[in-house]
């Protein structure tokens, strides 16, 4: 058994959702966006798993929500690469601020 | 200080140093490689925890699928070698504070909060015993958010075709 702790792991995890954070906040290219979202969603389940793990031991639907939110976020990735792909055919950007057809 | 604790410390630093280098890298390309990284190393801690299946899928649905998916659409959009444009001083300083202060508080918060187990015996998460539970159909069952994203791949799959598909212009 490993001796790290509970807290450790979450600090970690935290500070990966807040480096995602900053990621979404300042890029302008939807693929860099993207990849934001995957650090978030990752941050995300590695709380799952550190609560599963040393909390509610007895239990496994800490890592059934893991799996998921990977199946979701795979679908995710996939439908978000196809519009931003449309996109690029019709726009010849990616960047955010070009995609601005939908705001008025 | 055991071998334990600097491999998590090595890990955290794999994670974390990846990700900031993901969020910071002047080109696209070499952002991805290092979301490879910082996905490789939350793997890692995956197998660190002895949740060695989770691990299994992280590397196969995120380092494989994903990534790749995300290199491929890097080379199908972007010129993948030019710089992107930096982000004014203005929006990466006020995003940096408010990324500090969000952090600092919720470390805060877990530095205040006391975690009690339940002090159960722990369940070993083994391949045998997340397909019983998962599929279950008595207690501690998920067959049914199993279907349904089972329905929300399929429908994700369609979609993706039918959003990317290239008409051929009418005569």
């Amino acid at each position: 058994m490993n001796e790290i702790g509970l807290t450790p792991i979450l600090v970690v995890s935290t500070a990966l959702f807040f480096i995602g954070m900053y990621g979404f906040f300042t890029r302008r290219n939807m693929i860099t966006i993207l990849m934001s979202i995957e650090l978030i969603l990752n941050s995300a389940n590695i709380n799952f798993v550190a609560f599963n793990k040393y909390l509610y031991a007895d239990k496994l639907d800490g890592l059934f929500f893991t799996v998921f939110i990977i199946a979701i976020a795979a679908a995710e990735a996939a439908v978000a690469i196809a519009i931003i792909i449309h996109l690029y055919r019709n726009y010849k950007s990616i960047d955010i601020n070009d995609a601005e057809i939908l705001k008025y | 200080m055991s071998a334990s604790v600097i491999i998590f410390y090595i890990l955290s630093a794999v994670i974390l140093g990846g990700a900031l280098l993901a969020v910071t890298a002047s080109k696209i390309f070499r952002a991805a490689v290092f979301l490879l990284f910082s996905l490789i190393g939350i793997a890692g801690l995956y197998f660190y925890l002895n949740y060695e299946f989770l691990g299994a899928v992280q590397i196969v649905v995120y380092v494989g699928g994903i990534v790749v998916l995300i290199i491929f659409s890097i080379f199908l959009t972007a010129d993948s070698g030019s710089d992107m444009q930096r982000p004014p001083l203005g929006r990466a300083l006020f995003s940096a504070l408010a990324v500090a202060f969000g952090c600092a508080l919720t470390l805060y918060f877990i530095k205040q909060q006391v975690f009690v187990s339940n002090m159960k015996e722990a369940l070993e998460p083994s391949a045998r015993n997340i397909g019983r539970q998962m599929l279950s159909t008595t207690q501690h069952g998920y067959i049914l958010p199993f279907e349904v994203i089972s329905i929300l791949l399929l429908a994700s799959m369609v979609g993706c075709i039918v959003i990317a598909i290239k008409l051929k212009p009418q005569e």
